[in-house]
This record gives C-alpha cells, sequence and structure tokens, in this order.
C-alpha cells in the first residue's frame, strides 16, 4: 500500500516536472513570437493556445485519443516506425498534459512581455543586438514575476490534472495512475483514508505554489519600469 | 571614424491624430554636423528619425549613409536597425532596468572595454552612479545614462528624440552643453528632434523645419528662424504671451526657451502680423548690453 502511494505520487511529479520542463523549452520562444508577430492569423493562434482553458478535458483527451489511435495515420506512422503506442502510456499522458496545460505557460509569458514598453526592445536593436540575444539579455530578465507566476501555474496545473489523463492514460499503476486519479480510484472503492491523503498532499502543494506566486508579485509590485 | 553624408528621398502613410498625412522627406544631411529637426508635434520629426533607426520602415524611397544603402524599395533593400551602426536616445530613455547604470554602458559596446566605460561614467559624472540601477535615477541622471550608452556603442550616426523635453530649464541647460560637449569630442552626425527654439539655437549647426510631413525650410537656426539676418547684439527668441494696449502703446509679453519673462514696446506696424503664441526674436542693436555673474 505504502509502495503504490510513494509510486503514486512519483508518477505525479514526473508527469508534472516534465510537462513543465518541456513547456519552458516550447513556451519561452513560441510566446516571445506570439508577443510580437504581425501574421494575420494571429487571432486563430491566441485562441488555439487558450482553447484548453475553455474546453472540457475530456473533448481535448479524446481528440488525443483519436490522434495516438493506431487506426490513424498518425498513430500508425509511430507504430511502424518508432513502435511507440502512445495511448494508455506515460508518454501519451505526457504530451497531452504538454497541450493541456500550454496556456498556463503562454499567456504570462506572453502579457509579460507586451507590457514591457517597445522602446527596451527597439534601444537594443538599435544598440546592435540581435533578437535572439535582446529576447534573453534585456526581456526575460524584465519580466520574472511573469515567468515564475508561469512556472508556477504550469507545474500546478498539471499536477492536479485529471480528466486529460483519465482519457488518455486510464488508471494503470506505475504508468499513468497520478494523484488525482488515485483519489478518485480509493473514494470508489471507498477507502477514504488512502484518498484523504493524496488530497491532503494536493491541496498542501497547490497551497505553496499559488503562495509563492502571490508573494514574489507583490515584491515585485515597488518594481517599476523607468 | 569616418563621417558620411546621409541621402534621404522617402515617402510614407502615416496616421497621426489628425487624420492621415504623407510623410515625403527629400534632403541630404551633410556629415559631422548636428541637425535639429524642428516642428510642431505630430508634424512627422519623431518618425523620420525611426526611420533613419531603421524601426520603421517607409512606403517607398532610397535612404543612402554614404555610400552604403540602407533602405531602397525599389531594390527590396532593408538593411535592419542591428547592422545600420547608429544610436538612438529614446525619448523615454529605454535604460534596461535589469541593469546597472555601468551594465548599461558595456552592454552597448560592440566589444569589451572597461576603459572606456570608465571614461564614458566620468566624462557624464556618472561613476558614483556605476553600481544603481536606473529606477532609483533622477530624470537628469538618467538622460546622461542614456546618453553615454548611445556614445559607447560608436555609432556612426547619434540619433536623439527630444533628448530634453522631461526636464526643467536649469538641468536642461546643463545637458544641452553636454550633448554640444559630445557632439565636438566624437564629431559624430547627430540629428536631434526637437520643438524647443532655445535648444535648437543652441546646439544645432543646420536646422530641418518639418511641416505636416514635409520639410519647409533648411539651413543655419539664425537663417531659418529670422526674415532677414540680423546683426543684434542681444537676440532672445520666445513665444508671445500676451498683448496688451496701454494707452497709445502696445506692451507685447515674450516668454523666452528658459522661461524668462520679457516685455517690449511695440507699435501699431509691428503688431500687424504678430498673434499671441508666434515664435519669435526679440533683439536690441542701439544698447550694449550689461552683463553680470549670477549668485
Amino acid at each position: 500500500m505504502d509502495a503504490q502511494f510513494a509510486q503514486t505520487l512519483w508518477i505525479t511529479l514526473k508527469l508534472a516536472v516534465s510537462t513543465t520542463v518541456i513547456l519552458i523549452i516550447i513556451g519561452l520562444p513560441f510566446s516571445g513570437w506570439l508577443a510580437y508577430t504581425r501574421i494575420k492569423i494571429k487571432p486563430l493562434i491566441e485562441a488555439l493556445v487558450s482553447m484548453p482553458m475553455v474546453l472540457p478535458p475530456s473533448v481535448i483527451g479524446y481528440y488525443m485519443l483519436v490522434i495516438y489511435s493506431p487506426h490513424n495515420w498518425f498513430g500508425e506512422w509511430l507504430g511502424q516506425i518508432f513502435n511507440v503506442r502512445l495511448a494508455f502510456s506515460f508518454e501519451g499522458v505526457l504530451i497531452a498534459s504538454v497541450i493541456f496545460s500550454l496556456p498556463f505557460m503562454i499567456q504570462p509569458l506572453q502579457n509579460g512581455l507586451r507590457s514591457l514598453p517597445d522602446s527596451l526592445r527597439e534601444a537594443s536593436y538599435t544598440l546592435g543586438k540581435s533578437k535572439v540575444r535582446t529576447f534573453f539579455k534585456v526581456l526575460l530578465p524584465n519580466i520574472k514575476p511573469s515567468i515564475i507566476t508561469a512556472v508556477a501555474l504550469t507545474f500546478a496545473h498539471s499536477i492536479g490534472e485529471f480528466g486529460v489523463v483519465l482519457m488518455v492514460g486510464g488508471n494503470m499503476p506505475g504508468e499513468t495512475r497520478v494523484a488525482s486519479i488515485a483519489i478518485y480510484d480509493e473514494v470508489q472503492s471507498l477507502n477514504f483514508e488512502a484518498a484523504n491523503r493524496y488530497a491532503l498532499i494536493l491541496f498542501l502543494i497547490s497551497l505553496i505554489l499559488l503562495t509563492t506566486i502571490y508573494s514574489v508579485n507583490k515584491k515585485y509590485d515597488t518594481w517599476k519600469i523607468v | 571614424m569616418e563621417n558620411s553624408v546621409i541621402f534621404i528621398d522617402i515617402e510614407k502613410r502615416m496616421l497621426t491624430a489628425n487624420g492621415p498625412m504623407n510623410l515625403s522627406i527629400h534632403t541630404t544631411i551633410p556629415a559631422g554636423e548636428l541637425v535639429a529637426l524642428f516642428g510642431e508635434s505630430g508634424a512627422g520629426k519623431t518618425t523620420l528619425l525611426r526611420i533613419l533607426a531603421g524601426l520603421v520602415t517607409p512606403d517607398k524611397g532610397l535612404i543612402k549613409f554614404g555610400s552604403t544603402i540602407w533602405f531602397d524599395s525599389e531594390k527590396k533593400i532593408n538593411i535592419p536597425p542591428q547592422l545600420r551602426n547608429i544610436s538612438l536616445m529614446f525619448q523615454d530613455y529605454a535604460l534596461f532596468p535589469n541593469m546597472t547604470v555601468e551594465q548599461n554602458i558595456q552592454f552597448a559596446q560592440p566589444e569589451k572595454d572597461q576603459s572606456k566605460v570608465n571614461e564614458l561614467l566620468a566624462l557624464f559624472g556618472l561613476t558614483e552612479f556605476r553600481k544603481r540601477k536606473p529606477t532609483g535615477l533622477s530624470g537628469g541622471q538618467k538622460q546622461r545614462v542614456a546618453l553615454a550608452r548611445a556614445l559607447a556603442r560608436k555609432p556612426q550616426l547619434l540619433l536623439l528624440d527630444e533628448p530634453l523635453s522631461a526636464l526643467d530649464a536649469e538641468m536642461r541647460i546643463a545637458l544641452q552643453d553636454e550633448i554640444a560637449q559630445a557632439h565636438q569630442l566624437l564629431g559624430v552626425t547627430t540629428i536631434m528632434v526637437s520643438h524647443d527654439l532655445n535648444e535648437v539655437f543652441r546646439l544645432a549647426t543646420q536646422v530641418l523645419c518639418i511641416e505636416n510631413g514635409s520639410i519647409t525650410r533648411t539651413g543655419k537656426p539664425e537663417e531659418v528662424f529670422s526674415d532677414n539676418s540680423i546683426s543684434g547684439k542681444v537676440q532672445i527668441t520666445g513665444q508671445i504671451a500676451r498683448i496688451e494696449k496701454q494707452d497709445t502703446i502696445n506692451v507685447v509679453t515674450v516668454i523666452s526657451g528658459n522661461n524668462q519673462i520679457i516685455k517690449v514696446i511695440a507699435f501699431e506696424s509691428d503688431l500687424e502680423n504678430l498673434k499671441i503664441g508666434d515664435r519669435v526674436m526679440v533683439f536690441s542693436k542701439a544698447f550694449n548690453p550689461i552683463i553680470s555673474k549670477l549668485r
């Protein structure tokens, strides 16, 4: 029982950390591009990124299952080339989780970048610095509160993910069984003591993360762009 | 550092607060000069500066810096700001809040040179603030950091967007001297946006007057702002604040660029083409002005 408890927490943590790390790597350049691009379909891209915030997780989960299915060209291609089946695997859940948490990473970063005066970026360009150098040396260091918010929200959101994991991954101990699903499972089997332990841990982690965000943002409130 | 003549021949449709306007600039800027772009706000001065910096793209035309083409709509050439070797000093200074005063200057250097950084810090009286972040600095200090940073880039062309507009009169005069000094020291061609007549007279060697998107007059400040060259001994420029009729004479109150109030007696015939708000020059020929040091 205790080994299973630890294993479930480990899967939960592994999923949340991997999702956050992948989203930092994707999210930084993507939000930088999205904040300043002038392409016509920008509203469409922004809408697509934000879809997971309004759609029920089961809808995303359903589409992910359809895409992963070996009856579909993508799933078939994955199976033939890499011998990978994504449905009901940790990797499949991870990809779904990355897509589902995308807005929680992108939106704070994009808002942070857009709140900076244009002249900072332009000053760096006129001083001869490339777009990449400007992004990492001038823009990112000046949106630290947004970065902290984005990372903490993404992490908290992926740790608490339920619907997508259930749809895509099911409830396989050691593979796709995360804390939120374990709670549901334990309650179904009237095992309230175990459910209580999972619930308390999720509650505390989320509380600590959000308190951190708000205290960091409060600290930076006194800090203004010149 | 090599100075080059700047050839400008551009058109750009702009949307301003007063509706659409066509910015149409055809001029040549001689090398090594300190040129003032003078005109009302919304006339297109800042846009012209941003076009030269490469931050705004004209609709069509040609910009050449010496023999280097910066923009050519026909050949589809548009050199990005990074490769133009310019410095633009922004109206809001655009100092990087995450860097100290010293780091702001270091960041602008094409290659690291700490002795040059120390030199610039000393030149602008910033040595004691080197480890401070820009947030805690006064307007005048920020302006000096911005100017030092602009020079650290070793630009071939220095662009200043209303550099002194946010400062009070006393600070303004002190910093006008620093801009003049920097220009003399480096001999770099400098283009400055200004709507302060006093500033133009003090600093500029050439003036381009811009009205509604086109250049209306060019030349030396005293040539541009007075119809015939006046050989007066005292010349003060300002704006008419009030015209009062007292018995048989008229008293015209003029406020000079550094907020001094001057009252001038004028005859009916002088008043014919004067009204409140006009920019005027007050000059004296017959009397010797007396000078005394201020404590």
